[in-house]
């Protein structure tokens, strides 16, 4: 009898260490935080996530963070007058678009850096032209300090205004890929054809973390 | 050599030999200026007009036109020096975007990305060397 209790849970090991499914890893900032659970101390782990936030998209709407609940996402830094890595980025980002498409937990968000000159209509008139329809891919603008904290504090991506640069910003081309729990699961340079690749790889993989 | 026959074959050779090294002479320039073009489309052009000239939807205008490219030849110079913030329609598509400026680029490399240019993405007009492009440059309207 204690033998093929054992065998049972032997071979019940065996096949949850092959089914395990891959995961990816989990970026950004941690910290170890003391909970307590049914009496107990237990030290579980914090993870870096995206705040809250409040934009106004490219159809004057307000868009926050509420939107992105239960999706997963990619989010970039942009201008719409920029002249130099955007259209790569945007025209890599565009096929990964098309792939999801109408996906209803699939999100793509495109932050402009040009607080100024980005307004709703052109935005819309962006989006537009670049064949992009509906609200999947939110091109969003707020303030110059919400914008930039955002991306240097929480997505890492290097923005500022620059007058010597092409276009008159500099920015870092990184496509981050944020899970339904808001934390950074990727950050893939988006001029590069093959780390674009490898995202639409891993959004499939984090898709089916969700998945029983 | 007494054999006219002969003699006139050897002088029909001798001309087609020496007509033979002027053609791979053209040549020779045309795939120099390709080359060079080559290159200098993929530091200044091909991030917004792709690397199969084929642009982005409808925000960069391709390069594929051939018919836009042969009417507005004389034009190309001044576009890539100058930039352009005209509203043009290529492929029966308005652009209106802003395309750069290039002032530090040499009359040479113009020429160069112009012979690039109209010889690849299914264009196909030839050499268009640097005093065509002086021409040109000369003419743009400011």
């Amino acid at each position: 009898m204690k033998i093929t209790y054992l065998l049972v849970a032997g071979f019940a090991i065996l096949t949850s260490c092959t089914q395990q499914k891959k995961k990816l890893p989990i970026l950004g900032e941690r910290e170890p935080v003391e909970k307590t659970v049914d009496g107990k101390k237990i030290t579980d782990t914090l993870y870096q996530t995206i705040p809250a936030f409040s934009f106004i998209n490219q159809d004057s709407a307000v868009v926050t963070d509420k939107d992105f609940d239960g999706k997963i996402y990619v989010a970039d830094f942009f201008f719409t007058t920029c002249p130099s890595i955007c259209p790569v980025m945007h025209r890599n980002l565009f096929s990964v678009y098309e792939k999801f498409k109408d996906q209803p937990d699939v999100k793509f968000l495109s932050h402009t850096i040009d607080f100024k000159y980005d307004t709703p209509a052109k935005l819309r008139e962006y989006a537009n032209k670049l064949g992009v329809k509906g609200t999947q891919w939110e091109f969003l603008r707020g303030s110059k300090d919400s914008v930039y904290t955002l991306a240097e504090r929480h997505y890492k991506v290097a923005v500022q205004e620059d007058k010597l640069a092409p276009g008159g910003f500099a920015h870092q081309g990184w496509f981050i890929l944020i899970d339904k729990e808001k934390r950074m699961r990727g950050a893939y340079d988006g001029t590069n054809k093959e780390q674009v690749e490898q995202m639409v790889a891993d959004m499939h993989t984090l898709l089916n973390e969700y998945k029983d | 050599m007494r054999n006219p026959l002969l003699y006139s074959i050897l002088i029909f050779l001798c001309a087609a030999s020496v007509l033979e090294a002027c053609q791979s002479d053209n040549e020779l320039n045309y795939a120099r200026y390709y080359t060079s073009g080559k290159q200098l489309y993929d530091l200044h052009c091909q991030n917004c007009h792709n690397a199969d000239g084929t642009g982005l939807n409808a925000l960069i205008p391709p390069l594929t036109d051939t018919a836009f490219l042969k009417n507005n030849r004389n034009k190309l110079s001044c576009i890539i020096r100058h930039g352009l913030s005209d509203t043009i329609s290529v492929n029966g598509i308005l652009y209106s975007g802003v395309m750069p400026a290039n002032h530090e680029m040499a009359e040479i490399d113009v020429a160069a990305l112009v012979t690039y240019i109209t010889n690849s993405f299914g264009n196909k007009q030839g050499l268009y060397d640097v005093s065509r492009a002086g021409t040109d440059l000369k003419n743009c309207a400011e």
